[in-house]
């Protein structure tokens, strides 16, 4: 149920088409997504530019981290911009742009808060296209070495003799 | 004669699958001077090739040939391929288990007599007990240098077992240490001591940890005794007229079926292949599969009734350095029915990396309350919960109509909780989030069991054949040269990790085998 009348309504998508946007993800003329901050630009393959940018949307309302900046997610979705599975996810971010149409009256990524946007996802959790997306980002996004950093993780240990020296139990607050 | 051995020798046991039960039973039975083939369907792999690395390792190591899944398990829904979590390589799951190494309490043999009849659990009890096993118990602990047995000292406690530790204190915890592990807490001639790397689960690569794959299964090797054929996947066990097994029949590495003969046929699979083999083994004599006459192969398939709690505090724990699993309390492995349950369960230490941990959490969730978790993956302490689960007749694997690369027939695992299962879950939860709520956890997760690593029964072991598959030898009651020697045996789970078990069980049976070969009895 959504009872306000879109008070931060997102972007039109000629403000998208045009770059003059906050969103974290948009399109730089044909055949680019990038990020805002110019961080990162991704040339398409097989995907619309806009597709995969809802795409890069998604995969962020379905993960969020805000640490996490959107090159990561976009490279965990990336996958979908080839020849054989371009199609597919056009068709299922055309089905997620209408559901987002029919419950909050625009395109996903013109929907400003995360919790409407979240609305729709959860409206469509069960169907193929967002179990696909959701499963791949598991493996997609998390499996990033280079993310790990931000959890705190630290991977591997044996090429520096595992943590026997170097602080297996550097607790301070127990014991 | 010498290994390599000729494939219409029919002297030689056939032993098939190389992890706790068959690679301990071939080096054992190689050491009395037995020649033995064992057949392993995965490769070789030894500490310099084990990666560090949750995913790459997985696709190293794991048994990801198809299998499927049925029942209300949650597993059957969120990894519906992938059962178990299990490994196919030469050492089998000795090279993936933490090292957790625990005997049997007394009363867990005779699960039927302490516990009583349970509705819809068909409980029988051990046709062994504690007496009888103490001496191989002795003898698999000193083969896997046990921490705590030997003289050996206990592992020193990383970061997870700190707060472990002081959280089971807080509530009471009498029994609380770094476990019996065989995991070497010091130097000793075959293995050097824990160098508190993490990734356990992935191999260990300084071999600290006993893994059959470079201990037992070499040191047979090296007695000329024993071959081992890797890449070699057994289709089915073949018989004679007089209803003995004489051989096997399995697909080489290049997909070529190939015959071994035997004089004995010893299975050690896995819970999932072993009745599997045994199913896929039917012949016009035996139209129901291999020593089935009870109709007994493939039933009373047990998983431990497992789960975990991980605890989020406000400062960092970094759960992940250090040995996986070195952290247990013991207090609630007793049976004591006051809890509204038969049976108990061990609370042991677990950690994942990052990436399993978002694959295994809450599987399936998505949004801020699955990720705002992961946001404090550095803060995290985690425990696992491993209890004795109900034998149910109607969790079995069975032959599903899909076929593997060789066009076998793959396993079904079907498995649904018992209402013991489910209040032991329930109840263990609350105690594991009161561990890390004593400690002044923000936020306390009670996650579902993950594809099974400890699987149990489906070939079980009974006084009366009616009611089993295997003597208490491991021998079935049906074709006395056929035998079972991995935790498929299993009566019933008691609530410890079972691979002391299945080690200690396998030398026992190669120290039957071999004195009845001498004898001539078979």
């Amino acid at each position: 149920m959504n009872t306000h009348t879109k008070p931060l309504r997102g972007m039109t998508r000629r403000q998208l088409l045009t770059g003059a946007t906050a969103m974290g993800a948009f399109v730089i003329g044909s055949g680019y997504v990038a990020g805002s901050n110019a961080a990162w630009a991704t040339e398409m393959q097989a995907m619309s530019p806009e597709g995969f940018a809802t795409l890069v949307q998604m995969a962020r309302d379905i993960y969020p981290h805000d640490r996490v900046a959107d090159e990561y997610y976009a490279a965990a979705v990336k996958g979908y911009d080839t020849q054989d599975k371009a199609e597919m996810a056009e068709q299922g971010i055309a089905a997620l742009n209408a559901r987002a149409m029919e419950m909050k009256g625009d395109d996903y990524l013109n929907i400003g808060w995360e919790r409407d946007r979240v609305d729709v996802l959860r409206s469509m959790e069960d169907d193929a296209f967002f179990q696909t997306v959701r499963g791949g980002l598991v493996t997609g996004l998390y499996n990033q070495k280079a993310i790990w950093p931000i959890f705190g993780y630290e991977g591997e240990s044996y090429s520096q003799g595992g943590y026997i020296n170097r602080g297996f139990d550097d607790i301070t607050w127990v014991g | 004669m010498a290994a390599p051995f000729d494939r219409n020798d029919d002297s030689v046991v056939v032993i098939i699958g190389t992890g706790a039960g068959g690679g301990v039973l071939a080096n054992e039975l190689a050491q009395k001077g037995v020649s033995v083939v064992a057949l392993e369907a995965g490769g070789r792999y030894l500490p310099e090739d084990y990666i560090n690395d949750e995913w790459d390792s997985f696709g190293q190591l794991a048994w990801t040939d198809p299998r499927t899944t049925s029942g209300d398990w949650r597993v059957a829904k969120d990894f519906s391929g992938l059962p178990a979590w299990i490994v196919k390589a030469v050492g089998g799951t000795t090279i993936h288990w933490a090292g957790a190494s625990l005997r049997f309490q007394p009363h867990e043999w005779k699960a039927l007599t302490t516990y009583g009849a349970i509705d819809g659990a068909s409980l029988i009890d051990w046709p062994i007990d504690d007496a009888e096993m103490a001496p191989w118990y002795d003898k698999a602990e000193k083969k896997l240098n046990v921490t705590r047995t030997n003289g050996n000292p206990g592992l020193p406690g990383n970061n997870n077992f700190k707060v472990f530790e002081a959280g089971a204190k807080k509530l009471g915890y009498k029994e609380v240490h770094t476990g019996n592990m065989a995991i070497n807490s010091r130097d000793n001639t075959d293995r050097m001591s824990c160098q508190q790397t993490g990734f356990c689960f992935q191999g260990c690569k300084w071999g600290a940890k006993w893994s059959a794959a470079y201990t037992d299964i070499p040191e047979g090797e090296a007695t000329g005794n024993l071959e081992v054929r890797s890449k070699c996947h057994v289709a089915r066990i073949l018989h004679n007229e007089a209803g003995k097994v004489t051989g096997v029949e399995y697909f080489d590495e290049a997909g070529n079926l190939q015959m071994q003969k035997a004089r004995i046929v010893a299975v050690a699979g896995n819970s999932m292949e072993s009745p599997r083999l045994l199913l896929n083994s039917a012949s016009s004599m035996f139209p129901d599969g291999l020593a089935n006459s009870s109709g007994q192969v493939g039933r009373n398939y047990m998983r431990h009734l497992t789960g975990s709690v991980y605890g989020i505090f406000d400062k960092p724990v970094k759960m992940w350095r250090g040995t996986t699993m070195a952290g247990i309390v013991r207090d609630e492995a007793r049976h004591d029915p006051s809890r509204g349950f038969s049976g108990g369960f061990e609370l042991e230490t677990l950690s994942l990396g990052l990436p399993f941990m978002a694959a295994f959490l809450d599987p399936g969730a998505w949004g801020r309350e699955f990720t705002s978790a992961l946001d404090q993956y550095e803060n995290m302490a985690g425990m696992w919960i491993v209890g004795e689960d109900m034998p149910q007749a109607d969790n079995r694997v069975t032959l599903s109509d899909v076929e593997d690369q060789h066009g076998l027939k793959v396993a079904n695992v079907n498995y649904s909780d018992h209402a013991n299962d489910r209040a032991m879950r329930d109840y263990a939860y609350k105690v594991g989030s009161q561990i890390y709520d004593s400690l002044g956890a923000t936020r306390t997760m009670p996650t579902p069991p993950y594809p099974s690593t400890h699987n149990l029964g489906t070939n079980r072991m009974s006084e009366k054949p009616e009611d089993g598959v295997v003597n208490k030898w491991g021998q079935t009651h049906d074709i006395a040269n056929l035998f079972v020697s991995d935790g498929s045996q299993f009566t019933t789970g008691a609530a410890e990790n079972p691979t002391l078990t299945i080690v200690a069980l396998a030398i026992r049976q190669a120290d039957h085998i071999a004195s009845e070969m001498s004898a001539g009895n078979i």
